[in-house]
């Protein structure tokens, strides 16, 4: 039996000799996604993961581990299975390709063009 | 040994990649020189993935294991406050130890087989929490000291690539400042208290300054295999470079104190601007993080008297229908 400093422990009588049978994978359950909003209007973003057996107890345990600290008005979580993603080799699919300044607002220069015609009709 | 990484010094550059793709691993690292994070479904070299995986699993179970010998305190603090605030620290460190398990897994080893290793003793963790907390003034020596090397590590390491590891190094880096406040706090009061507690504090100190000192871990030695790991941006800083830091942080806060520590050769050099200290004693460290510490036994059955009790809920609350798939970010 353990011997401790703490009596809570040695109360326990922990053999510390038992056997210890490996965990099997999912002991620890699925893994869901933490989404967190700090205000009302503001977006959701990703913080974390939680383990858990079900969506319910997944935001409980979200609750405990990204909602003590600083402000928190929602949550949500998702189960890692039913996220989809793109992959990061393939980012060059965002890439914005020359042809397509014409969504960018600095590329419009109109005052150039309206200064030039005040000018050539003594607008001015 | 907290989360830094131990390093073999015999491996050779060219062994440790010698089966990876040159194209690919240029790309890699140019992408760390460029001061990008690495994300879990990049491509990574191998040895950058066992590297991350041993040391992020290490710091996990560091912080689980390390909420014992101050947990043992709780039922026994002095003072309702105290209670309440020592609660939220050792809850703290349980849920890093959350974070850094998830950050792990997003390189592919499962929280089980993690736990399996730290109860079979395969995988270590930090050395200093095999020691006991006698009464309560080492308690408050441990919330100050302790995280205060814990937040030298975890701030240095924070700055690293790989980008699960960081995000939640900064959010533990962030928690980890009550901690260090709280335990300054409880120091102080001890040290400007009773002459009963003067001493209960000192004494403390003493106990905890050789742990302290093992905490960085022996000074690295240069080797390929550490000058990949830096380049890599797994290992931020040397061992040696840490534990100056500690002190050129910390030494001063204590003598301020009026408080002394155990070591006669104690002091800074003002030519080279580093502590001089008497070399701790490296065969102790060895013996203890290989099991025979005061604490190591009681420690790791404490861990697995937690799993086996809780086996039957955990039983209970499963699905058929789960399925497990490894954690995105
Ligand atoms: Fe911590
Ligand atoms: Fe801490």
């Amino acid at each position: 039996m353990i011997e401790s400093l703490d009596p809570r422990i040695t109360r326990e009588e922990i053999d510390e000799n038992s056997v210890f049978s490996d965990l099997k994978e999912l002991d620890q359950f699925e893994t869901y996604e933490v989404f967190h909003q700090k205000k009302r209007g503001q977006q959701h973003s990703h913080v974390g993961i939680v383990h858990a057996p079900n969506a319910e107890m997944a935001l409980l345990y979200a609750k405990e581990q990204f909602a003590r600290r600083g402000q928190t008005c929602n949550l949500w979580v998702v189960k890692t299975q039913h996220v989809f993603a793109t992959d990061y080799d393939d980012s060059d699919i965002f890439e914005t390709t020359e042809e397509k300044i014409y969504r960018d607002p600095g590329t419009y220069k109109v005052m150039d063009r309206i200064k030039a015609y005040k000018e050539k009709n003594n607008l001015s | 040994m907290y989360g830094n990484a131990d390093i073999d010094p015999n491996l050779k550059i060219h062994s440790i990649v010698a089966d990876e793709d040159p194209i690919k691993l240029a790309a890699f690292e140019a992408r760390i020189a460029a001061a990008d994070k690495i994300e879990p479904r990049d491509w990574m070299p191998k040895e950058y993935r066992r590297q991350l995986i041993r040391m992020i699993e290490q710091h996990a179970h560091s912080e689980i294991i390390g909420a014992l010998p101050e947990g043992t305190w709780i039922t026994r603090a002095p003072g309702f406050r105290r209670k309440l605030a020592l609660m939220a620290k050792v809850q703290d460190e349980v849920g890093h130890a959350q974070l850094l398990y998830s950050a792990a897994e997003t390189l592919g080893k499962t929280r089980e087989a993690m736990i399996n290793d730290l109860i079979s003793g395969k995988s270590k963790y930090s050395n200093i929490f095999n020691y006991p907390a006698p009464t309560w003034a080492d308690s408050a020596v441990i919330a100050w000291l302790v995280d205060a090397g814990a937040i030298i590590n975890q701030t240095t390491n924070a700055k690293g690539s790989y980008g699960p590891y960081v995000r939640a190094l900064e959010r533990i880096c962030y928690e980890e400042s009550f901690h260090l406040k709280y335990g300054h706090d409880n120091v102080v009061h001890l040290a400007t208290g009773t002459a009963v507690q003067r001493i209960s504090v000192q004494k403390a100190i003493n106990r905890w300054w050789p742990p302290l000192m093992h905490f960085f871990g022996p000074p690295d030695s240069i080797s390929e295999h550490s000058v990949i790991l830096m380049r890599w941006k797994v290992k931020m800083a040397s061992n040696e470079d840490m534990r100056q830091q500690f002190m050129d942080m910390y030494v001063p806060k204590i003598w301020d104190l009026g408080l002394t520590l155990p070591d006669p050769k104690l002091s800074k050099n003002k030519e080279t601007g580093l502590w001089e200290y008497t070399e701790p004693d490296w065969a102790e460290f060895k013996r203890v993080i290989n099991g025979d510490g005061p604490c190591n036994k009681e420690r790791l059955a404490v861990r697995k008297m937690a799993e086996e009790k809780g086996r039957w809920v955990r039983h209970a609350l499963l699905r058929k229908d789960a399925e497990y798939v490894t954690p995105l970010a």
